[in-house]
């Protein structure tokens, strides 16, 4: 009897030491990924398989470049930041990339846009895009160091001003298409723009591989300026290069699916608890992985389980909001 | 040092300039339109009592709306800063807007042929109930930095507003939630704003307590000491924040940031002294809100752009630079 408890105990100790090694942590996030890839493509198939696989087909990709996406920026910008509560989105990034969106229907008018074609003017929005979220993020983060607080509250503000400006814009650009238009503002994983799913495809797979060979340019980052420079990064340029490629995979995700404020925060704060290291070559996979557990997950058990005709991204805001406050109050007792 | 009847003086002519201002605001603000109230159109054609009808049926009570809802929203947001004790926060920012709109879709939702009072009646409760919550999380957050109030009350209106997303689109009421949301003053006509008359009563009663309100910002220790009943006092400038923002909202639609820039500006000038503001942030609320109105029916006239979405844009450049302005002083 005291015999097969020990074994059992030790045997446990042995599960909990394998339970704590990162790698099988992250095979188990991977397999419980492709579940949630294999359910989302699997449950509740009335129709033939060739239009189901078709049809899914291309949200799942765009889930997939979503998540990456999201998960990888939102890791980049608070390894260069040095916290775990600001994201790209809640600096109001996407905010800003819509805005840019509606400046150039505006300013070429629908006929320009036109002649434009879809991918020159999607090339041309992420141009623009790194051009100023470079300037914003400059302008944010040099000088005096001041209060995260501050800057938070500087980034929803910001936000809640480029979303004005962009209704403004929209209202201007045509006030009768404007109802129908409006109803696009919040992130709808179901009406996906396909000609830009190709493109945001290779631009996603270019900033994700960039990323992954800088992993441990980001470990040494993640050490603070002074450190960093001390060991023989060369810092400035170092953070710029990344910030470029951040706000490529920003505007990214918000042309596909519009902005998801909550979302990056939520998915990097659990890759942070579930891997509990923050070795960029753990976090950044794992951030990528809930990316995708999450979205593709979260649709089935939505659509399927549930049968809520609603759009995922309002649930969520709605738990990324709560998920926040939280750890704004826990920061506030440290 | 000026003696007392040169400041009198100086009062005097201060105050009748700012009621000049605001009244050419009102006039200026009769006369844009797409069907044309010239004056004299008005006073010489007494036969033709269309543009008498124009004016008496729609310019007139938009006009009014716009005074009455711009300064009751205005004094709304000085009344939250005074209880939140902190001058960044105003009814659209820490979710009680967002919760009397969930008032009125729970309305329409379930009750929609109840009374528009009745309906207002659960959008303030529902605004209360909001507004409450924020104080509360807000006692929950240990640290109290002066830039983690506004966060919080940001994000929380978020999330109600996210909750109330989540039932509008499992019955296609986006379209109305997005209405209440965003101020618009061209549905007012005669017979549709009437519900801000409560407003401005409820406003003037705060009003009559600016003191006891002075007393309350400076902390419960404090106005405890000297003789107040705090806990009470909350309540009824809660009440007070409640029924002005759902009577605004259920009429035109929620007008962010008034509470917010208009009370600081005044604050630059006058100081906290709220008995001493209180008049000139409704006025200054009153004037800005017809001033966005104006701008957004002269941009893109005949149409128009909802003094909400104006208001987002001056408000919120505003609010970043009374932000940054902040960070200078405290940096």
């Amino acid at each position: 009897m005291e015999n097969t408890t020990q074994i059992a105990a030790s045997g446990a100790a042995t599960w909990a030491e394998r339970w704590r090694m990162p790698g099988v942590r992250l095979g188990l996030l991977a397999l419980l990924a492709v579940l949630a890839g294999v359910a989302f493509m699997t449950v509740g198939v009335q129709t033939d398989w060739a239009f189901v696989i078709e049809h899914r087909g291309i949200k799942l990709l765009t889930m997939l470049v979503v998540a990456g996406a999201i998960g990888m920026s939102t890791v980049v910008f608070q390894t260069i930041t040095h916290n775990t509560i600001l994201t790209p989105s809640v600096m109001g990034l996407d905010a800003l990339y819509q805005f840019i969106q509606a400046v150039l229907v505006l300013t070429l008018g629908m006929a320009g846009v036109v002649a434009w074609g879809v991918l020159p003017k999607y090339l041309l929005e992420i141009a623009l895009m790194v051009f100023f979220s470079v300037l914003l993020m400059r302008w944010l983060f040099t000088g005096q160091s001041s209060s995260l607080h501050l800057m938070l509250l500087v980034g929803m503000v910001g936000g809640i001003f480029f979303r004005s400006l962009t209704s403004f814009a929209m209202r201007m650009i045509d006030p009768n298409e404007f109802a129908s238009l409006q109803d696009r503002m919040f992130a709808n994983f179901n009406s996906i723009q396909l000609q830009l799913l190709w493109p945001s495809m290779a631009l996603m797979a270019l900033g994700l591989a960039w990323i992954w060979r800088q992993r441990h340019v980001l470990d040494v980052l993640a050490l603070g300026r002074d450190v960093a420079v001390n060991l023989g990064l060369a810092y400035q340029r170092q953070v710029l290069q990344l910030l470029v490629v951040m706000a490529c995979l920003v505007a990214v995700s918000a042309a596909l699916v519009g902005p998801v404020t909550f979302f990056g925060l939520l998915v990097s704060n659990m890759a942070y608890q579930w891997m509990g290291t923050r070795r960029h070559n753990w976090v950044l996979p794992a951030a990528v992985l809930w990316g995708c557990v999450l979205l593709l997950g979260g649709q089935v058990i939505l659509e399927q389980v549930f049968a809520f005709n609603t759009a995922l991204s309002i649930v969520v805001e709605f738990l990324g909001g709560m998920v926040f406050i939280y750890l704004l109050m826990r920061r506030g007792k440290a | 040092m000026p003696s007392p009847a040169v400041k009198a003086r100086a009062f005097v002519a201060l105050w009748s300039g700012a009621l000049v201002a605001l009244f050419a605001l009102a006039l200026w603000s009769l006369s844009v339109g797409v069907s044309d109230v010239s004056w004299n159109t008005l006073w010489s054609s007494s036969d033709d009592d269309m543009v008498a009808q124009v004016l008496l049926y729609s310019r007139v009570p938009r006009t009014l709306a716009l005074i009455l809802a711009g300064s009751s929203m205005a004094v709304a947001g000085l009344l939250m800063q005074m209880l939140a004790r902190n001058h960044f926060v105003e009814p659209s920012t820490v979710g009680t807007v967002e919760s009397a709109t969930l008032g009125m879709l729970m309305m329409a939702l379930w009750a929609p042929d109840w009374s528009v009072w009745a309906k207002m009646g659960v959008a303030a409760v529902m605004a209360l109930l909001g507004t409450a919550l924020f104080l509360a999380v807000l006692s929950r957050v240990k640290l109290r930095s002066a830039w983690i109030v506004p966060l919080v009350g940001l994000i929380l209106a978020g999330v109600i507003d996210a909750g109330a997303t989540f039932f509008a689109y499992q019955h296609d009421m986006i379209q109305s939630l997005r209405a209440w949301a965003n101020g618009d003053f061209s549905v007012v006509i005669e017979g549709r704003y009437e519900m801000l008359w409560l407003s401005l009563g409820v406003t003037l009663l705060a009003c009559l307590a600016a003191d006891r309100f002075t007393v309350a910002g400076l902390g419960e220790s404090f106005a405890t000491n000297l003789g107040l009943n705090y806990r009470r006092l909350v309540w009824q400038g809660l009440v007070v924040v409640a029924v002005v923002t759902a009577c605004v909202v259920v009429t035109v639609g929620s007008i962010p940031f008034v509470g917010l820039i208009v009370p600081n500006v005044v604050r630059l000038i006058l100081g906290d002294n709220v008995r001493r503001s209180v008049l000139w942030v409704a006025m200054a609320g009153a004037a800005l809100t017809l001033l966005c109105d104006l701008v957004g029916r002269l941009v893109i006239a005949p149409y128009e752009i909802p003094v909400g979405t104006v208001m987002g844009v001056v408000g919120s450049a505003l609010f970043l630079a009374l932000i940054v302005r902040g960070r200078r002083r405290a940096g």
